[in-house]
């Protein structure tokens, strides 16, 4: 199954390398395919390179796109790292 | 970066990053780049028997890491994610892969192939624009480094090994080092490369080693051995150090942890002189997340709460429903004590949703910003003035205009400020109905009609930066006339003095929100002006605070007087610099006291 969705980062550093590294050590925990977008360019979710390289500072628009049997949970606990804001301040 | 001699000893400047001051040896560890050697593979043989070698320098780094990460002390055990990002980067496709791939298909030897891998990173990463994202390749160039130092056969035990009290001088330390350091005996380190963002920095702040980076050539000229001072709140490390120079921060080194743990005790006291009299202490703050920590250092309220970030980070225009979820949250932290928010003080250049074109302007402090902007835009303006009302509902908040120059401008926004409440009531949404408006003093032509200014708001908060940098015509970013911003100028005092008396006669509050405020040889001269409130950088107050307890209002009424009747800056630093020294002797030690 595949799944889209919208994200908005709200953390102040943005995806910088804790945040980034949560991303990754979550989707190690499933079997589906996590790929984000940003302005039209896709990269993998599982690359810490990849996600840092994509600049997401504070405020940008990201799209999650999960591929995959459980794509439905890992979408779910994606959006709860990134709205609990990677668990970085309140 | 500056290096000066001076007879023997010699001073070196770098940034510092984790504060306090030692006095040691030197221990040299070699961290400098590994060399590399190129070499083309000619059979296929020579190709796989490489791709093997490169794994198990991979593997080896990857053992390595783990047992670091296991073993990381108790108290910093929090910032285990740095090594964790530092496995997820050894094994990330952009580097393992890429890595292997190279050898396979060009034929090269693995440091080549990693040292490729690692340019074409680093090339990617030069596009991005955030700053603090863009600085992450130092971890990408901390694990390249190890993998090359396990190819090359090197010890990567040196460190653990250390059993000296010593300065550990490198060319420079990965978080992962600095975990690996004896802290039984490493007192400190300084290092050649790093900046103000690297996670080394954040790692000694954790160990509380004092640290100072970015040196450029320390490893250069320190030899194993020689005595070092580290300066970890200057940046300043002195090699061999004269008998006079030692003694000197010696002193300063006691002087300084009396000194921290005597502000730390006092900080939750109320700024209260020695005759009784009390001035209100609050927190200048930019994010949310920055409100408890404003409480810790003894923060009484918010007195600025700064609301760019919402708007310049994002690429479209923050929401109502996002400013009020972020204005209310800080108005219930604070709360009961008040926040004060200040509407946007930024030009349309700086906001991507807005995409102004303003590059024409010859001097943007100058040109349209701040409520100038909001009164261009009063959609926008009205936005944020409906979501801080509705956080009024929530704690107590109040609003200030900033940059204004006269009276029109608090008419028009006020006008505005009437709209988004009528509309409020049409949705009928709460809010407080009588939430305090105020203004920013920090145009010069605002100070002359302070008076007339005082009769239609609620409070004045002077804003010393800009108002200096207005009022002595300096911008304090052209490096050529940086130097002749002072505070101390003798027209700013006067300039206040006229400011607290508008706002006495009108019976309005009167505080300071700049810099001056967070300056400890500033206070006399503030509380002999008569402010009801400082507002400052939350890491000052618990110092300000101090400083505040042991002078008394009589002796800064008359320092203030006599202030007065000098008419230099010089004249007046020096002055209050004999006063302080008077006053507050331990002050000498911390270095504040050098005009």
């Amino acid at each position: 199954m595949e799944l889209i969705k919208e994200f908005r980062i709200g953390n102040n550093l943005g995806l910088h390398a804790r945040a980034a590294a949560k991303i990754v050590k979550l989707g190690n925990q499933y079997k589906s395919q996590l790929f984000l977008v940003k302005d039209g360019q896709e990269v993998d979710g599982s690359s810490i390179l990849s996600i840092l390289t994509l600049s997401c500072p504070k405020g940008t628009e990201v799209q999650a796109r999960i591929v995959g049997d459980d794509s439905e949970s890992f979408m779910e606990e994606l959006g709860n790292l990134i709205d609990q804001k990677f668990g970085e301040g309140k | 970066m500056k290096a000066c001699k001076s007879d023997s000893e010699m001073k070196l400047k770098g940034i510092a990053v984790s504060s306090g001051i030692i006095i040691g040896k030197a221990y040299l560890v070699d961290r400098s780049k590994v060399k590399i050697t190129y070499q083309y593979l000619v059979s296929q043989e020579q190709v796989s028997k490489e791709v093997k070698r490169l794994e198990d320098a991979i593997r080896t780094t990857r053992e390595q890491l783990i047992t670091i990460k296991n073993h990381m002390p108790e108290n910093i055990k929090t910032h285990s994610f740095i090594i964790e990002s530092h496995l997820m980067i050894l094994k990330d496709s952009m580097f393992a892969d890429a890595s292997i791939q190279r050898i396979l298909n060009e034929s090269i030897n693995s440091e080549w192939a990693v040292q490729k891998s690692l340019e074409e990173i680093r090339e990617i990463f030069k596009q991005i624009d955030d700053e603090y994202i863009r600085n992450r390749i130092e971890d990408v160039e901390n694990v390249a480094e190890r993998v090359l130092r396990n190819l090359s056969g090197e010890d990567q035990k040196d460190l653990a090994g250390i059993d000296q009290r010593v300065i550990v001088v490198a060319h420079d330390l990965a978080p992962a080092d600095t975990t690996e350091l004896n802290l039984e005996k490493v007192i400190g380190f300084i290092t050649d490369g790093g900046g103000r963002t690297s996670h080394t920095g954040i790692m000694a702040q954790a160990l509380k080693l004092p640290a100072v980076v970015a040196l450029e050539t320390a490893t250069d000229l320190i030899k194993n051995g020689d005595i070092l001072i580290v300066d970890g709140n200057t940046g300043e490390v002195i090699i061999n150090p004269l008998e006079g120079t030692i003694a000197g921060y010696k002193k300063r080194q006691i002087q300084q942890e009396k000194f921290k743990s005597s502000i730390a005790r006092t900080s939750h006291l109320p700024a209260e002189t020695l005759d009784g009299y009390r001035i209100a202490i609050k927190a200048n703050i930019e994010f949310l997340e920055e409100v408890e920590s404003a409480r810790e250092y003894g923060g009484e309220a918010i007195g600025l709460y700064r609301t760019e970030v919402l708007y310049i980070k994002s690429k479209t225009l923050p929401t109502e429903e996002e400013l009020f979820e972020d204005y209310r949250q800080v108005a219930e932290i604070i709360a009961p004590d008040p926040v004060t928010i200040r509407t946007l003080d930024t030009g349309g250049d700086k906001i991507a949703a807005v995409a102004m074109e303003t590059d024409d302007e010859m001097n943007p402090a100058l040109g349209l910003r701040a409520i100038r902007f909001c009164l261009k835009e009063p959609e926008i303006f009205k936005t944020q003035l409906r979501s801080i009302l509705r956080a009024s509902a929530y704690g107590k908040v109040q609003i200030m205009f900033p940059m204004i120059s006269g009276l029109q401008e608090v008419l028009d926004a006020r006008a505005i400020l009437e709209q988004a409440r009528q509309e409020l009531d049409t949705r009928q949404i709460a809010y407080d109905h009588d939430i305090k408006v105020g203004i920013m003093i920090e145009i010069p032509s605002a100070v002359s009609m302070a008076e007339v200014l005082a009769r239609h708001v609620d409070f004045f908060s002077i804003g010393t930066n800009d108002l200096i940098q207005y009022a002595l015509a300096i911008d304090r970013i052209n490096e050529h006339v940086a130097h002749i911003y002072e505070p101390f100028h003798p027209a700013i005092s006067r300039m206040i003095q006229q400011v607290v008396a508008a706002a006495r006669k009108a019976g309005i509050n009167v505080s300071i929100c700049g810099e001056m405020a967070g300056d400890p040889l500033c206070i006399p001269i503030l509380l002999g002006l008569g402010l009801d409130e400082l507002s400052m950088n939350a890491r000052s107050i618990p110092f300000i605070k101090k400083i505040i307890r042991e002078i008394s209002m009589k002796d800064a009424r008359l320092d203030f007087e006599n202030i007065l009747k000098l008419s230099t800056a010089k004249e007046i630093r020096g002055y209050i610099i004999n006063r302080m020294k008077a006053l507050i002797p331990e002050l000498e030690g911390k270095g504040y006291l050098y005009s």
